[in-house]
């Protein structure tokens, strides 16, 4: 399996530029919000947008060199892209949106992606899951070297949204072909991808396992995208452990050591709530009336002071929480990170 | 009551609307027997002048669309510099004066026009010819269509399009399987629109054509040539263009329908089986 291959492609955009250099082996997630890059770098991979300089290319074949004046047109580029809201062509049935590329291939993949019985009904019938199946087995009935994913899941409500998510990881780890997806949902492309690269403003701040991003955040906003609270505060004790001081007034321990400006980052599921202080003193505490309760699946996200916490829905019943109530958020100090130090 | 009032008012306007609009076309059909006007039919007046405006108009729209549809497209599909300004230049024919296109077309292509002198020399000449009936009614009926069709290219999807290149195919083939079935209904349209309008061309026709029978006398100025010799083939003459047109209203309203559907067509007969 050939890898991707994007070097030093510069993409001009409306208020920056796209400057990308990224090598796919297996799938790998970009994330970033929304008008950060992502789309920009699939097309560019496709052909349907020409990099102002850079190559792009899959092992040793090149698609796009601008020294050398290169760029293959997207129907001379190998690749499968499924777009964000699918671009089935709304004219024609499911075979033939399937057959587009090569005829004699289509039957394999209509069984292959359980769209067989569909065959004859056209885009406009099927419901949103059913709609992705079709768009994938159409880019991959073309055999690309390279799959490309436009927010694959984003088009889809929340309902359906979890049984496409474990359906489509499924079928990418069957894939042997590398795997570019763009995603803004960071879960999203923790369950799906290898690796993730984070994209700010056309640029990669952060790639790794979703699991090294969790654990070693390299600035703010890599931390704030993977869920973690930011807690701002100025350094007032530094040694074996750090000790902030938040602005008003709590007191927060760290380990490893800082001075001046500090931002720390804890993550959501680290945090204990509890309506009573907690006995063991060496834990780290804010308290303060509970801002918001949301409810997200089997999981409820409360807010006090600055600090957001997830626990379960048993334990919001336990513990009979509710809005404008006074509670304790309480989380050790090896649950904290630092992520930016030294007054940025 | 106050309201029942303003309804009257209302029904009562749009009643005296309508009235006028389709009195003077049913008369057009009381005026004599339905027998003295299909008989005149036969009268050899109004079927050269019935041949003529058929075959000139046939040319004339097949060649509105051979150069129409790439133009619109074209203009549907790319900004560039000047792009709002050859808009306008093909609107232009579409507010000009009938005869005042006639005058051009005659000073462009005309044996003293500007073109005349090459045409000459390659042995063509254009005006007061049946072809400069076919000329004339292009000039006047293309904007039409090309509207139309920018409207219908600029309404489908560009992801279609890119999706259909990154599955293999060529610009040209994307525009004959994708482009041109999802913007038919509006081509469809804009070709009765255009239709119509050079079936019924007569300033520039007659100055940059003439009138002469068999050869340039369509149907339009064969009614005002008949007009006060003889009526009846001047009441048969507009019939037949009332029933042409009823088709080609027919036709636009189809299309556009068929344009609009065209994005989030779905069929009943194939619907699924099963959806969760």
């Amino acid at each position: 399996m050939a890898s991707l291959i994007l070097e030093e492609v510069v993409v001009p955009l409306r208020s920056f530029s796209l400057r990308l250099t990224l090598v796919v082996g297996s799938t790998v997630a970009l994330v970033g919000p929304s008008g950060s890059g992502k789309t920009t770098t699939l097309r560019a991979v496709a052909g349907l947008v020409r990099p102002q300089a850079g190559r792009i290319g899959a092992g040793s074949a090149v698609w796009f060199d601008a020294a050398r004046g290169i760029s293959l047109p997207p129907d001379r580029r190998p690749v499968g892209l499924v777009f964000q809201d699918y671009a089935l062509f709304p004219h024609l049935t499911v075979r033939q949106n399937v057959e587009y590329s090569r005829r004699h291939k289509a039957d394999e993949y209509l069984e292959r992606f359980a769209i067989k019985h569909l065959e004859r009904a056209h885009p406009g019938d099927l419901s949103g899951g059913e709609r992705q199946r079709v768009a994938l087995a159409r880019a991959l009935a073309r055999d690309p070297e390279v799959l490309l994913l436009d927010e694959p899941l984003s088009a889809l409500d929340a309902h359906t949204k979890a049984d496409v998510r474990s359906e489509l990881q499924q079928l990418l780890a069957g894939l042997d072909i590398p795997v570019l997806l763009v995603t803004h949902d960071f879960e999203d492309a923790a369950a799906l991808a290898d690796q993730v690269g984070v994209i700010v403003d056309g640029e990669l701040r952060q790639t790794g396992t979703p699991g090294e991003l969790v654990a070693r955040p390299a600035d703010p906003f890599v931390a704030s995208f993977t869920g973690a609270n930011l807690l701002h505060g100025h350094v007032e004790a530094s040694g074996d452990s750090t000790r902030m001081r938040l602005a008003d007034g709590t007191v927060i321990t760290t380990p490893g050591s800082g001075r001046g400006e500090m931002v720390l980052a804890v993550y959501p599921w680290d945090i204990t709530v509890s309506t009573a202080p907690p006995h063991d003193s060496a834990m780290n505490l804010i308290s303060g009336p509970i801002r918001s309760i949301a409810e997200l699946g089997n999981r409820v996200r409360i807010t006090i002071g600055p600090v957001s916490a997830e626990i379960t829905a048993e334990s919001l019943q336990r513990l009979g929480l509710e809005v404008g109530q006074t509670a304790f958020a309480s989380f050790k100090a090896t649950g904290t990170r630092i992520v930016a130090n030294g007054g940025a | 009551m106050r309201r029942t009032a303003v309804t009257c008012l209302y029904v009562a306007a749009a009643v005296i609307a309508l009235a006028f609009l389709v009195f003077p076309i049913v008369a057009i059909f009381a005026h004599t027997t339905p027998g003295r006007l299909v008989d005149q039919l036969s009268n050899p007046v109004v079927r050269d002048a019935f041949e003529v405006s058929l075959k000139t108009s046939l040319i004339a729209q097949a060649l509105i669309v051979l150069f129409g549809t790439p133009t619109a497209y074209l203009l549907a599909t790319n900004r560039f510099p000047g792009h709002s300004i050859a808009v306008t230049l093909v609107e232009l024919p579409l507010v000009l004066p009938p005869a005042v296109a006639g005058v051009g077309l005659l000073v462009a292509f005309g044996r003293v026009g500007l073109l005349g002198s090459t045409l000459d020399v390659l042995g063509i000449s254009l005006p007061f010819t049946q072809s400069a009936v076919t000329v004339a009614v292009a000039y006047v009926a293309s904007p039409l269509y090309i509207r139309q069709a920018i409207a219908a290219f600029e309404a489908t999807d560009p992801n279609l399009t890119a999706a259909s290149r990154t599955l293999g195919a060529s610009p040209l083939r994307t525009f004959f399987r994708v482009v041109l079935p999802l913007a038919r209904g509006g081509l469809i349209a804009g070709l009765a629109l255009s239709f119509a309008r050079g079936l019924g061309e007569f300033g520039a026709t007659i100055m940059f054509a003439g009138s002469l029978q068999r050869v340039t006398q369509t149907l339009p100025l064969a009614i005002y040539a008949e007009f006060d010799q003889n009526l009846d083939a001047t009441l048969a003459m507009s019939g037949v263009l009332v029933l042409i047109s009823i088709v080609l209203l027919l036709g636009l309203r189809i299309g556009l329908t068929w344009q609009a559907s065209s994005s989030k067509r779905s069929s009943f007969l194939f619907g699924p089986s099963a959806s969760g």
